[in-house]
Parts: C-alpha cells; sequence; structure tokens
C-alpha cells in the first residue's frame, strides 16, 4: 500500500502562546519555536503501525508551509516515515482551509496514494476542514475521528468515535481517514531514526509544479477576511486562596450559597 | 428577508440540541430552514417549528443514517446550487465538519468554523470566532453565493415560541460512490448519567488526579451534588475517562450553574468549552495555573486531600 500522511508544522503548544499579530492579522509563527503538530504525530503513529504490520507499505509524509517546514518533514521521517513531499511556494502564504486542501490535493494526485491519513484537527488552525476538502477534491470518501483501524483485502474497518461510544465503520480503499488524538502513542525517534532521516528523500513541489494559479490561492484566493482583531472578554478575577486546611469548607459555604447544598 | 438555513443532525428523533440553537439565531437574522436527513426527519422537522424555524426541508430516507456525510453531501449540494441561501449554518460537530467541508470544496466556497457570534451587517453577516490565546476575529466571508458557517454549541440560546414550519419532502440524488461507507454497529461505552451537557452541576477531573482510580472521588462528589463528571482530554487521551465526558473545545461545552475543576490546569481549549458556567470552582496545587484567572473561587491545594474532606462537607448537607 502506498500511504500518505498529510503533517503541519505548529508554533510548539508546549511554549508558545497562540497571538495574532495585529498588522497581517495571521498567527504569529515568525521567531517562534515550531514543531511537528502533536496531532499529526499521532496520525503518523497509525500510519507506520498499519505499515508495520502490512510489511509491504511505503509511508510517504506531505506538508504543505515555509522552506522550514521541512523541519517537521524530517521529525516525521525520524519517526519511520520513509520519504517526504514539502509543498512550498510564496504564492500559498495567508492560504485558507480550501486552497490549502486545493494545494494538498493537487501534490497527492501527482504522488500517487491507496490511503491518506491526516490528524481530526490541527493544534494551531484547529478549523477540521481540511481532512474532508481533500477528500472531497480527490473524489475519495473520508472518515472522521478514528481511534483504531485495520486494512484486509482492500478493505479498512474502523472504530469512529462518537459522543457515547464508537461506531464500526468500513470502507473500501482508496480513502482518507482523521484519527483521533490520544488513540496513539507517537513513538520518540531514535539516534538511529534521526540519522537517518537525513538521508531520507524530500521532494519539494511549487505551484507551478501542480498547475495551480497564483490567484485561486494563498492571500488573494482568501474567501474569507478579518475586519477587526477583539480582546477575549475576561471573567471578572475571584477569590484565590492558599489551603490551610478550611479549603474543602470555603468550597461547601459558595455551594450552599449557591443554593447547590 | 435573508434566507438562512440550518444543517440540522438528529438524536433520538430530535434535531441536534445545537441545531435548535442555530435556528432559533436564524430566525433572528432572517427567515430560517431546517434542512433534515434521515429515518427521523419528519419528526424532527416539528420540533424544528418549535424553535423557530419557518420551513423544514426533509428527505427521511435511511442511506443517511448509514452511510455519513457524503450521501447528505450530494442532496444538500444539489439544493444550495438550486435554492442559493444567503448562509447555511452548522454545529462544530465531527458529523456536521465532515459534510461541511465536502460541501464547500465541492461548491468552491469559503467557510469559518469554531464561530461563537454572527451579526447582521448590511446584507452581510459578520462572524465571531476564537483566535488565538487573547483575540476574537470579527470576520466575514468575502466569495460571492452561500457563505458556510459552523457555530459552537451553546454560543445561542435555544427559545421556543411554540411555531410551526412548512415541510418540504425532497428525494434527492445520491451518487453510487456516496455509499461506499457503511456504519455496520454502534457500542455505547458510558452508562448516560445526568446528561453532561445540561447538567447543574459539573465537577471534572485532569491530570492532577494523578491515576484513573483517583476519579472515584470526581464520581463520588458529582453524585452527591447530583451533577456530572467531566474531564479533561489529558484524561481522556490517557485512557482514564470515556471521550463523552471530555469538555472543551473538541469535546462537550457546558454551562451549569456552577463547574468545578479540579487537577485542571485550564488550557485554552479546556476553557473553550466551560467558560460561560455560571460559578467557576478551581482546585489546583499550582497557584500559577490559568484555571485560577477564570475561577470565582481558587483553592490552591492537592486536590487529592480537599476532595474528600468536600464530599463529607456536601454529605453533611
Ligand atoms: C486541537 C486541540 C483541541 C483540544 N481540545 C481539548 C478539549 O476539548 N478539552 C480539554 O480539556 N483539552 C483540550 N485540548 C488539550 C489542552 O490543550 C490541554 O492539554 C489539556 O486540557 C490539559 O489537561 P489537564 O488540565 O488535565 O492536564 P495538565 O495541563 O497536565 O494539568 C494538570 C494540572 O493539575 C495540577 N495538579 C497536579 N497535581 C495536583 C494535585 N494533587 N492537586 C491539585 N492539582 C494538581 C497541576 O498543577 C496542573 O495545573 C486540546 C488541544 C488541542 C491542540
Ligand atoms: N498545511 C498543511 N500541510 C499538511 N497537512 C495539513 C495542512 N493543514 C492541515 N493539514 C491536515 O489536515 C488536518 C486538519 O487540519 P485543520 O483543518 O487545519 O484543522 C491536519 O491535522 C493535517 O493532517
Amino acid at each position: 500500500m502506498r500511504i500518505l500522511v498529510c503533517v503541519k508544522q505548529v508554533p510548539d503548544p508546549n511554549t508558545v502562546i497562540y497571538q495574532i499579530d495585529p498588522q497581517s492579522k495571521r498567527l504569529v509563527r515568525d521567531g517562534v519555536a515550531n514543531v511537528l503538530d502533536p496531532g499529526a504525530e499521532v496520525a503518523l503513529e497509525a500510519a507506520l503501525q498499519l505499515a508495520e504490520n502490512d510489511g509491504n507499505s511505503t509511508v510517504t509524509v506531505v506538508t504543505m508551509g515555509p522552506e522550514d517546514a521541512e523541519d517537521a518533514l524530517r521529525r516525521a521521517l525520524a519517526m519511520g516515515a520513509d520519504d517526504g513531499v514539502l509543498i512550498t511556494d510564496d504564492g500559498l502564504a495567508g492560504s485558507d482551509t480550501l486552497s490549502t486542501a486545493k494545494a494538498l490535493a493537487a501534490t497527492i494526485k501527482e504522488v500517487g496514494f491507496d490511503l491518506i491519513f491526516c490528524a481530526t484537527e490541527s493544534t494551531d488552525g484547529y478549523s477540521g476542514m481540511v481532512p474532508g476538502m481533500v477528500a472531497e477534491l480527490l473524489g475519495i470518501p473520508h472518515l472522521s475521528f478514528i481511534r483504531s483501524l485495520e486494512v484486509a483485502n482492500g478493505v479498512l474497518t474502523g472504530q469512529r468515535v462518537v459522543a457515547l461510544g464508537y461506531q464500526t465503520v468500513e470502507c473500501p480503499l482508496p480513502l482518507l481517514v482523521a484519527i483521533a488524538s490520544g488513540s496513539h502513542e507517537p513513538r520518540y525517534p531514535a539516534l538511529k531514526g534521526i540519522m537517518a532521516a537525513k538521508r531520507k528523500k524530500v521532494e519539494e513541489y511549487s505551484l507551478d509544479d501542480l498547475g495551480l494559479a497564483a490567484d485561486s490561492v494563498g492571500e488573494s484566493g482568501a474567501r474569507e477576511r478579518v475586519l477587526e482583531l477583539r480582546p477575549v472578554e475576561e471573567r471578572q478575577a475571584g477569590v484565590i486562596v492558599e489551603d490551610d486546611g478550611t479549603g474543602a469548607a470555603q468550597i461547601a459555604a459558595l455551594l450552599r450559597q449557591r443554593g447547590i447544598i | 428577508m435573508a434566507a438562512i438555513w440550518v444543517y440540522s443532525e438528529i438524536t433520538a428523533g430530535r434535531p441536534a440540541p445545537v441545531a435548535l440553537e442555530l435556528m432559533s439565531k436564524a430566525a433572528e437574522l432572517g427567515e430560517a430552514t431546517v434542512v433534515l436527513f434521515g429515518k427521523d426527519a419528519a419528526a424532527a422537522a416539528t420540533v424544528a417549528g418549535q424553535f423557530g424555524a419557518a420551513h423544514a426541508v426533509i428527505d427521511p430516507r435511511e442511506e443517511y443514517d448509514t452511510h455519513l456525510a457524503p450521501a447528505a453531501v450530494d442532496t444538500l449540494a444539489a439544493l444550495i446550487r438550486e435554492r442559493q441561501p444567503a448562509l447555511l449554518l452548522f454545529a462544530t460537530s465531527y458529523d456536521s465538519r465532515d459534510v461541511a467541508s465536502r460541501l464547500a470544496a465541492r461548491l468552491d466556497c469559503g467557510v469559518i468554523s469554531n464561530a461563537t457570534g454572527l451579526e447582521a451587517d448590511g446584507d452581510g453577516f459578520r462572524v465571531l470566532t476564537p483566535w488565538g490565546a487573547t483575540t476574537v476575529a470579527v470576520c466575514e466571508l468575502t466569495a460571492p453565493g452561500t457563505k458556510f458557517v459552523l457555530v459552537r454549541p451553546k454560543a445561542f440560546t435555544a427559545v421556543e415560541n411554540g411555531g410551526t414550519c412548512t415541510v418540504e419532502e425532497v428525494s434527492g440524488q445520491i451518487d453510487a460512490a456516496s455509499t461506499a461507507i457503511k456504519v455496520t454497529d454502534t457500542v455505547e461505552e458510558i452508562a448516560q448519567g445526568p446528561v453532561l451537557s445540561d447538567s447543574k452541576v459539573v465537577v471534572s477531573g485532569g491530570r492532577g488526579l494523578g491515576n484513573a482510580d483517583n476519579f472515584g472521588l470526581i464520581e463520588e462528589l458529582a453524585a452527591a451534588l447530583g451533577g456530572a463528571v467531566g474531564a479533561s482530554r489529558a484524561v481522556v487521551d490517557a485512557g482514564w475517562r470515556p471521550y463523552g465526558e471530555q469538555v472543551g473545545q473538541t469535546g462537550v461545552t457546558v454551562k451549569p450553574d456552577v463547574y468545578i475543576a479540579c487537577g485542571i490546569s485550564g488550557a485554552i481549549q479546556h476553557l473553550a468549552g466551560m467558560k460561560g458556567s455560571k460559578t467557576i470552582i478551581a482546585i489546583n496545587k499550582d497557584p500559577e495555573a490559568p484555571i485560577f484567572k477564570n475561577a470565582d473561587l481558587g483553592i490552591v491545594g492537592d486536590a487529592l486531600k480537599i476532595l474528600p474532606q468536600l464530599i463529607g462537607e456536601v454529605k453533611k448537607g
């Protein structure tokens, strides 16, 4: 099987507080630490496990981003992906979800695939729109929020998370699946993997290579506009006290006051 | 009046609660039409009328229940092309996202997700959506044609006005390729206690509880208060609690009278699901935990020590 995994580079959620630049009205990505999206690591882990069980598969990681998004690809290659594809072009900066999906879908058509993995949502944009859009543009079905899966005789069977439990779903390949957070524990790249990743192939695609018109994607192709930025409404500050043994009693007093006890 | 459509999921024979919120908002901003697919569509349409929908377009075939999004996208795409409503609203839920994303790609139109507000602006609409840790973006959709917006649960209030709606039954053309997905089974893993999203009291636990067993304290306190159990994503991801208990951006949105957060740091994605609670009480041993910025009463201390004492206090009455 040829397995593709769509991964994204995001500002490190563990060290960066996400801020919007008031001028460009875009997420601040310059001068912050960027990492492979932790959600994408989970999707990649699911793909690697499937490939290992199958024994006859390759895993290709695909990202759209600036030149240095190659770092995210290298991390994915260090985890065990076989090769990478970097879609990068100044004309793609400021792309909305549909433009991102168009660039990914056009590239994926060139590269070829049997099965595509995405994360259910990205950590920075969290629209959850890109996977369904890519699938639609490729004319294939997609399944979201998948927590476990197997492939046999060209048919994928999986568990899809729903409010009270899960649905068992099945669908023949080709197909796109979006993987639920927490469903797979991403492996930590070993030193050997990190060394090997340096020699693995990363192919680059630009808008020209994909035959996408510059005004159909990026800032100029965007279908949404930010008019203004407002500060989030803060709640009024409350009372914060160190527990001196009466903490529970203070909570109980407030609950009585509110008529809960 | 602007034609505003709401795509509604159906749960237990009724429009999903968030869809009722959207219908009431749509009725406020224009003329509301609800779109309902699946075997319970006719029954759900009756309820929709009571919450502001003027019209219902229904396709009551079971195909929509067993094949997930693609079947709904086929029928909806044809309806939108033909009737071109100004605005099409969806819930920010996994099922609705699947429909909205495919539909937007098919019709080549823009979409804004995670909206928490919607305002009329001349002939158009302004959409409010949280963006970054400290800002709310006011956006507009600039492309011509129907605008798609996905709205978070509990952004609006469902208003029951006792009205009725016209019901039009359609029979959409579902492409053979759109029935590739099959749902073969549905398994319930959590017993339904007091429904989390509507409970007056929610007691939530996070990673600070240390392990799954200590969640017994959360269950005991919730039971003593007649409330529901909630959880952070960290403990759901760790497998301590089922997904149905997850509060936050990718889980349930709650607005109870009292929310008690125990051993939860208060990440922005968690706050997104509970910031609207009337009273927030937090127990955390780190005085710098962001949850305290949002708490009416914050106790800096060990949840494992405080919870048993609090359960005792509550049982005393
Ligand atoms: C796209 C996306 C969507 C997300 N959606 C959600 C969502 O829907 N809901 C959600 O909750 N999260 C969500 N998250 C995850 C979120 O960012 C946080 O990682 C998560 O909420 C942290 O959970 P926590 O507070 O339990 O754990 P931690 O952040 O690890 O916090 C544990 C806290 O417990 C305290 N503590 C430790 N020991 C004790 C003790 N003995 N007594 C008292 N306090 C103690 C610590 O001081 C700490 O503050 C999402 C993330 C992303 C990227
Ligand atoms: N720029 C990108 N490059 C590669 N994959 C992406 C990109 N943006 C989104 N995706 C994929 O789509 C998923 C959902 O992203 P989003 O729609 O932004 O929430 C991500 O987890 C990725 O798998």
